[in-house]
This record gives C-alpha cells, structure tokens and sequence, in this order.
C-alpha cells in the first residue's frame, strides 16, 4: 500500500509540472507535438529512474559535502547514455529535441529528487519514486503538447483533426503558447485541488 | 567582423531571447523574480558566469575535440560549470566579501541553471568562435537579466491586484511571461547582420 503510494505521489499529487514546478525548460520547448513530448518524456524518465536506483544505492558511502557533484556524474553519465542511443537509432527525435538532451543534466527535476528523495530512501522506494515522477512528467508534457498540437496545427501525431479549413492559432506553437498553457493549465489544477477540498469540508460539516 | 559581433549581440538579447524564445533557465525566472533587487543580484551573477562559462567551456571543447572524445562533452561541461562556479564563490569570498555579499546566494543557484549549460552547448552547435563565443554568453546574460528584471518590476507591482484566487502565485506568473512573450515575438522579423 505504501509503496502504490510512493508510485502514485509523482504522478498526480505532486505532479513534478504542475507542482513542484521543475523543469520548465524542456516542458514549454518540446511540448509543440505529442511524438516530440512522448520521446523527452521517455529519454527524461529514463535517466531519472536510473539516477534514483544508483544515487540510492551510494547514499551511504557518499561523503555529504561533495553528494551534489557525485549526483550530477551519475545524472550525466546516464544522460550521455540517452544521448549516443537517441543518436544512433533514433536521428528524427533527436535532431527534434536538439540542446534539450544534454540539457537533461540540468533538469530540476532529476536533481530535486535525488536529493529530496533517492538519498534518503532505499533502492525499490526510489525506483518507484522515478517511475512515478516520470510518468507525471510524461503525463504533463502529452496534456500540453495536445493542446499545443490541436489549436496550433490542427494536428494530432502528425494526422488533421478538424476540416483542412479550420483555422490553426499558430501562436499556440510559438513560445507563448508554451507559457499561457502551462499557466492556465496549472490554474485549472488549483482550481479542481480547492474545489475537491470544498466538498470534503462540507461533507464533514454535514456529518457533524 | 564587427558587424556580426553585433549581430549576435543584439540576436541573443532581443531575437532568441534565453527566456521567451529558447525557453532556458525558466525556473530561476520563475523563482527568483519576486523581488526586484533578488533579480538584480541573480542578473549580475548569471551574466558573469556565463560570459566565463562561454570562455572556458570553448577552450575545453578544443581539447575534446583535438583527443576525439567529443562525447563527452555534456558529463565534461557540467562539470567545468560546477566547479567553476565553486571556485568563484570561494574566491569572491576571501577578496571581494562585498560582491560576495550581494551575489553570495545566488551562485550556487546557478550551476543547475540550464542557461549556463544551454549557452555553452549552443556555443558549440552554433559553430562560434572564441570572440563569438563570450559575446554570445555575455549578450545571451544579459537577455535573461533583462526578462527576470521586467517580470520582478511587474510581479512587485501584482501583490496588490486582484487576481483569481486559482491564478495567484506560478500560474499568473506563466501568463505574464506569455503576454511578454508575445511582445518579444516582434523582434523576430529584425534583419540583422549575420
């Protein structure tokens, strides 16, 4: 039961986008196609969950002063990893995220919780920490890449949604786009969390 | 050659702006843009490590580059940036305790800034060199302080508006930043000396 919650924490409750607010950068950069969100969603999950398992798996014989640059080789070993594969089989991708792979080293998300979570708990607790986070990572990036793709192209994974005559709004896959979605993507979330928390209140008033 | 010095200057302040069209370094952006005088410090800190990044990480590349172990780059680079950013912090503590004071908290910040990271890579990709390379990681710096300093100015001034109480705090900050956005995507037609 814990453990399914450690798994679903990342997921939706404290979805690393909408938040705990890390990793911005590549979010509003990839999210202009669903192909292109669902390949930085795989490549970043990757690294997080192998970083969790390793940094997890040293944590005890770490020295505390240098953990952060231990972490940071292990998180650029693993990116470097990504980077060769995506490289070697997977060109088209990898010209699409372009600066954002290396880039992953950096990512917020995958320092935040070595440190906040791989070095202070076991090795299946950090698995399943990256696993959840990375799919609440992946879950984030396809929400708005659809809507992103939708109304900016017309597009759905590269097929039409609406007639050809529908006009797209090309200012959804330009760089503002990425930031009006995400903020209103994330005012809806505190929205639905307040109102969720409304009802439980008065669900409990009733009862007294 | 001047010309295109000042093509990319002008290219990396206004043109491909690090925040609103290359999309690097939001989280500092929506971080520390609070306070005005927080995103003043962080600007100066970010501009000059990323001037010195541009500088070191260009000569490090030549050396990767000359040995044919070009793969290491992003494991050598982040690397490079921490360290280096260490070495300021601790010079700029036993020199110049002022300036240590007034950017002190902000540089550690910024070795997880994909800014820093982000220019020196570009920089490579870009094909600069050296001399393009500190004037693209210099102007590149001075375009984020430029975006966090206006959204500071603009975010000091929100405390007092009436916002949806939904939006308060991260998601009008984003909005913001889109509205500026917006208004950043008119530099993109200037012709501007290659």
């Amino acid at each position: 039961m814990n453990q399914f919650k450690v798994l679903t924490n990342g997921i939706w409750k404290e979805n690393p986008i909408f938040v705990i607010v890390l990793g911005m950068c590549p979010t509003l950069a990839v999210s202009t196609a669903v192909e292109n969100a669902i390949g930085m969603g795989i490549a970043a999950s990757f690294v997080l969950i192998m970083s969790n398992i390793i940094i997890s798996m040293i944590r005890g014989f770490v020295p505390n002063k240098i953990r952060i640059p231990c972490f940071i080789v292990v998180i650029a070993s693993f990116v470097v990893l990504v980077e060769l594969v995506l490289k070697a089989y997977f060109m088209p991708l990898y010209q699409a995220l372009g600066i954002f792979i290396p880039l992953i080293v950096v990512n917020c998300i995958i320092l935040g919780r070595a440190e906040a979570f791989a070095s202070k708990n076991g090795v299946m607790a950090s698995f399943l920490d990256g696993v959840g986070m990375g799919l609440g990572f992946t879950l984030a990036l396809v929400i708005m890449a659809t809507i992103r793709e939708i109304l900016g192209l017309n597009k759905f994974f590269g097929l039409l949604v609406f007639p050809k005559e529908f006009p797209a709004a090309a200012i959804m896959i330009l760089p503002p786009g990425g930031f009006l979605v995400v903020g209103i993507l994330m005012g809806l979330y505190v929205w639905n969390k307040n109102r969720l928390r409304l009802k439980q209140l008065n669900a409990e008033k009733m009862k007294c | 050659m001047l010309a295109s010095l000042f093509g990319i200057f002008i290219a990396s302040i206004f043109v491909n702006n690090f925040v609103f069209s290359r999309f690097l370094g939001i989280c500092p952006y929506v971080g520390v843009s609070k306070k005005l005088d927080s995103a003043i410090g962080m600007g100066m800190a970010v501009i000059f490590v990323m001037t010195m990044a541009s500088a070191i990480t260009w000569g490090v590349q030549q050396v990767l580059v000359k040995y044919g172990i070009g793969y290491y780059q992003t494991i050598v680079f982040i690397l490079v940036i921490a360290a280096f950013v260490q070495l300021v912090e601790m010079f700029f503590q036993k020199t110049i305790p002022a300036l240590y004071q007034a950017l002190g908290i902000y540089l550690p910040l910024i070795t997880t800034n994909c800014a820093v990271l982000g220019v020196a890579v570009l920089n490579i990709t870009d094909k600069r060199n050296f001399i393009e390379s500190i004037v693209q990681g210099f102007s590149s710096g001075v375009g984020f302080t430029l975006a966090l300093v206006i959204m500071a100015g603009i975010r000091e001034r929100l405390e007092f508006a009436d916002i949806p109480k939904s939006l308060r705090g991260m998601p009008i900050a984003f909005i913001i930043a889109g509205l500026m956005a917006i208004a950043f995507l008119g530099f993109a037609g200037m012709k501007l000396p290659r």
